[in-house]
């Protein structure tokens, strides 16, 4: 989802464009196809969805699918909650406009998940039981770490759900030609709709099943796009950019620095949001808690391999797609498309394989974020039934049931939040969204995960510094950057309001140091030590799996 | 013993002494081994992302070079980075299921069989 960042002023304009002129003549293929397509995706993983609600049963079938989950079938719903609709059209079209920079940010992307394998997944897996907050909170005083690591938890949520939800008006306009402003609202109502229901219904495990199915038919369109790309210059690569160079009349498009390297201020930017994005990725909510559908933590580590693998393959095949779709369909035609950028792979799709394959990837970007916000529902709701209900509002003793009933009623109103949010953000600058969301894992959890894991002398203070102050300087830094005021593309859409103070549109290379600096800080100030006992406990359990959750019998 | 059958989750582990467990030398043992591994690993993969995006924002011209038909440094250093995190990845995997999986699972059988179990206490199996 995080490439909506690299389109999303582009797609912002295309789709307020798009509104104006209400150009259904533009979209080429068939909207009833597409929508046929993705209703027959929708009536399958809705049976699948019931199948394998049956067993929902505990707290831990509900958040954690019963831990019953192969290595390969979570990394394969890691990929598909990883790899949005945002990051299949938002890269493919990046690359097909501005080139290599496209590319540049699919790497940092990828590159992150190392952090993600080497530090995290293991040892999260076998200290915690549903949520981040149960490993933050491990060794620290409950209640607190709990309060401030489900408050951030929501928020990256929020942030990213707007986000998917903002898009999905997008993409309507693009795929089905709805261009007007209500019945894009209707569209995201009805995402917003089955969302609640699949979460409602299936829970993690249904919710982990939208996402593997949408992971393989993703990854199995893209490749077959490169591979016909490919054919079509003769399996040379090289030919493939002469001719991208040709049609775009730019032989730059292959060279870095066509989007980034504007400015001095540009590269200082790029660089924060490399930064965001290599550390934002082991910190996202939403990616941690997949970590406990599996049975142990070495089925843990194999999830993410098989999520890199399969996120490493999908990033080089959008190479080849972006490159293609600027020979085959031409910057030009793709910047006039409704949409703009993002249009590119469906373009391609339409001059590949005509209005089915066009129907088919269309159908494929629709699952893709009723798959992703899915994940990011599923993930809030249990921070909140299980961090502030079951653990803070009742001490960690509620009623036998009443945490997952909570949990429901939290999708639900969550579910609602995002529809209506969706719809007041529809045509809005969502990359302020997504950078928050990024800016907000890496600087309010990263620390203090890294720091509970590995350092012994951390301590509550210190967690609540790092998490508090890298949330508030994210927060802050967002609101007086470029992306909210100062400009006609920003969030507030006019020159005349300027509070743009701070240069860059990313706070991840302040707010991030920071937030390890506060976790430092707080710890040596801190006079009081934490119980000694817990810290040994953690350790141990977090590189043994001694005492580690179970999966669940049925 | 006699309730074994009701007890569903973890009532039935014996109490674990675990600051004996940390201080053990096989513990420790198992700790350095994952921290030497993972900390300059990963502190190198972080240098070589980070020197990449400093290259593709610094040094265009660089970057620019053509190797072999249209295909520049910056088309390889690119897929160069995806080949690294493969080829980490693998070399992680192999890493942990020949060093540190054996000497986690000794450890976690020598906790569940109550070798670690507080001398006061009597065990309970």
């Amino acid at each position: 989802m995080s490439f909506t960042a690299l389109t999303a002023s582009a797609a912002a304009s295309a789709s307020t464009g798009v509104a104006a002129e209400a150009a259904p003549a533009a979209s080429p293929g068939e909207p009833w196809l597409n929508i046929a397509i993705f209703g027959a995706f929708v009536a399958i993983t809705m049976i699948i969805v019931f199948r394998a609600s049956r067993n929902n049963k505990t707290a831990a079938d509900y958040y954690a699918a019963g831990r019953s989950f192969t290595g390969g079938q979570n990394g394969s719903a890691i990929a598909g909650d990883y790899l949005s609709a945002a990051s299949f059209l938002g890269i493919v079209g990046a690359i097909a406009m501005t080139g290599y920079d496209g590319f540049l940010y699919s790497i940092g992307f990828l590159v992150a998940w190392l952090v993600a394998l080497l530090l995290v997944a293991e040892l999260l897996r076998n200290t915690g039981k549903f949520t981040m907050a149960d490993v933050l909170s491990f060794r620290l005083r409950q209640k607190p770490v709990r309060i401030a690591a489900a408050t951030t938890t929501l928020v990256v949520c929020f942030f990213y759900l707007l986000a998917q939800m903002a898009g999905a008006g997008g993409l309507v306009s693009l795929l089905l030609g709805v261009g007007d402003q209500l019945g894009q609202a209707v569209v995201i109502t009805v995402v917003g709709a089955l969302m609640i229901l699949y979460v409602l219904i299936g829970g993690m495990k249904g919710t982990t099943w939208v996402q593997i199915i949408k992971a393989v038919l993703l990854i199995a369109g893209a490749g077959v796009m490169t591979v016909w790309v490919l054919a079509l210059n003769g399996f040379d690569f090289s030919a493939l950019l002469e001719n991208a160079v040709e049609v775009a009349e730019n032989p730059a498009i292959l060279d870095p620095g066509l989007k980034y390297g504007v400015s001095d201020v540009s590269k200082i930017d790029f660089l924060s949001l490399g930064l965001a994005l290599v550390l934002g990725t082991a910190a996202l909510p939403h990616v941690l808690m997949r970590f406990y559908t599996v049975p142990t933590a070495k089925e843990a580590r194999k999830s993410v391999v098989w999520a890199i693998w399969l996120i490493g393959i999908f990033y080089v095949f959008t190479l080849v797609l972006g490159y293609g779709a600027a020979a085959l369909v031409g910057p030009a035609v793709i910047a006039g498309a409704p949409g703009g950028p993002n249009s590119a792979a469906p373009l391609l799709a339409f001059e590949l394989g005509g209005p089915l394959l066009l129907g088919l990837i269309s159908a494929i970007a629709f699952a893709t974020i009723l798959a992703v916000v899915a994940g990011l529902t599923i993930t809030a709701a249990a921070s909140f039934a299980h961090d502030i209900y079951a653990s803070v509002v009742k001490k960690g003793k509620p009623e036998p049931g009443a945490e997952v009933k909570v949990a429901r009623r939290t999708v639900v109103i969550i579910g609602i939040v995002a529809i209506i949010g969706g719809i007041g953000a529809n045509g809005q600058n969502v990359a302020f969204l997504v950078a928050l969301a990024f800016a907000v894992a890496a600087s309010a959890n990263l620390p203090t995960i890294v720091y509970s894991l590995y350092w012994k002398r951390f301590t509550t203070k210190g967690a609540l510094w790092s998490m508090y102050g890298g949330l508030a300087s994210a927060i802050i830094l967002i609101i007086f950057s470029p992306v909210v005021s100062g400009s006609e593309t920003s969030m507030l859409k006019t020159e005349a309001i300027d509070f743009a103070i701070f240069p860059l549109s990313n706070p991840g290379i302040v707010s991030i140091p920071l937030a390890f600096f506060l976790g430092w800080l707080g710890t040596v100030l801190d006079k009081g030590t934490e119980d000694p006992l817990k810290q040994s406990e953690m350790e141990v359990r977090s590189l043994t799996g001694v005492g580690a959750e179970k999966a669940t019998q049925h | 013993m006699g309730n074994d059958a009701l007890s569903a989750e973890q009532e039935t582990a014996p109490p674990v002494d675990y600051p004996a467990v940390q201080r053990s030398p096989e513990f420790q043992e198992l700790r350095s081994t994952h921290r030497k591994f993972v900390f300059p690993v990963l502190g190198a993969c972080l240098v070589w992302y980070f020197g990449y995006v400093l290259l593709a924002s610094y040094a265009h011209d660089f970057m620019s070079t053509p190797v072999f038909g249209h295909v520049n440094v910056a088309m390889l250093l690119g897929l160069a980075q995806v080949v690294t995190t493969f080829a980490v990845t693998t070399w992680y995997v192999s890493y942990a299921n020949r060093k540190l999986d054996p000497r986690a699972e000794k450890l976690r059988d020598e906790i569940e069989h109550a070798d670690f179990a507080p001398a006061t206490e009597e065990t309970a199996r």
